[in-house]
């Protein structure tokens, strides 16, 4: 199940729906399944995926999309917060197995991970790969 | 004490106007630059522009010495985890959370963040608890331990009337704790008997409500206690 559904979490919805898992995407915004027909033939349903429209706190939501029976939880929207709400609730009422949330600022993501939370904090990843890159062009370790 | 406030809305500005007002050192954090604008130019050095649910941001506030921490802000996520931060992070002991949706509150109690503070539920309690039924009030609800004591009032010829507590016929699970009446109150014996106008103190199972008021409510058709 993945929440959020903008580059990131369209992409991976696609991916996992390629590989022949279940996939079921939530998101506020309902022209957003768009995002997930991108490069696929037909519409994201006739591929076998779910979309569901309704914000990531709302716990109705979230019941129709089937987070009761996620083997893994996604939290991919635009807010760190709700990211971090939202996988939490997966984490601790519905007891999902794989959890894992994107927080784009480090702070957070650092602090979170050290409470148990599986974060991906791209900004840290850039910050990362810029730095290498620097250091490659001028040619110092 | 030192308060730190998050989200200078409606909510936020007064409340930091009432706690400095009542002596206490107040910080609070907006990040909507024209708000910030308008905010500052009456709490001056009290209001800080920033993002509150950037852990730098709550730093620069202070958040470590703070008190108490107040998330006022329109979104409920960034309540919690502004709550849930101060208090796990930065060790503040006392956290107060604004939830603006009510169905939210679950998700408040879910991560510990309590007291969680719903206007709208606030209100939707009022008009349960004053406006239906005549002659009950709820004084305590304790949700957790799923009890409540409300005051009912005695109508005449209702079941309770002229009867002895131990006749009162109330449902197992409720209790009649105190009369009160003529402006001083008592604890009942088992033979103290009820009379008309008496506001009867009832501690009760939750859900019991409408069967003990029941023994205090005029028969159909009869006429209500003045």
């Amino acid at each position: 199940m993945i929440v959020g559904c903008g580059r990131v979490g369209s992409a991976i919805a696609r991916r996992m729906l390629e590989e022949g898992h279940e996939v079921s995407v939530l998101d506020e915004d309902p022209e957003a399944i768009a995002q997930l027909e991108k490069g696929i033939e037909g519409t994201w349903v006739d591929a076998g995926g779910s979309f569901t429209v309704g914000t990531a706190l709302e716990m109705d939501a979230l019941e129709e999309a089937g987070i009761e029976r996620a083997d893994a939880f996604v939290a991919s929207t635009d807010g760190d917060n709700t990211n971090l709400v939202i996988a939490q609730i997966a984490q601790r009422r519905f007891n999902t197995k794989t959890v894992v949330v994107r927080v784009l600022d480090p702070a957070r993501a650092t602090w979170y991970e050290q409470q148990g939370l599986r974060t991906v904090c791209p900004t840290k990843i850039a910050i990362e790969m810029l730095d290498e890159a620097v250091r490659e062009g001028l040619g110092v370790g | 004490m030192y308060v730190l406030v998050v989200g200078a809305g409606k909510v936020g500005w007064n409340l930091t106007r009432e706690l400095i007002q009542r002596g206490n050192e107040v910080t609070v954090v907006e990040h909507d630059p024209g708000r910030y604008a308008t905010v500052e130019e009456e709490l001056e050095h009290s209001a800080q522009y920033g993002d509150g649910s950037e852990l730098w941001v709550l730093e620069r506030a202070g958040i470590e010495r703070a008190d108490m921490v107040i998330a006022v802000t329109g979104d409920d996520e960034d309540n919690i985890l502004i709550c849930q931060v101060a208090r796990e992070k930065y060790g503040v002991e006392r956290v107060i959370a604004r939830c603006n949706n009510p169905r939210n509150l679950q998700h408040f109690e879910l991560l510990g963040i309590k007291p969680a503070v719903s206007a709208t539920d606030l209100i939707l309690r009022l008009i349960e608890h004053e406006v239906p039924r005549y002659g009950l009030l709820h004084l305590l609800d304790l949700p957790q331990e799923r009890l409540e004591i409300i005051e009912v009032e005695v109508a005449r010829g209702s079941p309770a009337d002229g009867a002895p507590i131990r006749d009162l016929g109330l449902p197992d699970g409720s209790l009649a704790i105190s009369i009160l009446r003529d402006g001083t109150g008592f604890v009942p014996l088992a033979d103290s008997v009820v009379q008309p106008g008496d506001e009867v103190l009832v501690v009760l199972d939750m859900g019991l409500e409408d069967k003990v008021s029941d023994r205090f409510k005029a028969p159909e058709g009869g006429a209500a206690a003045a």
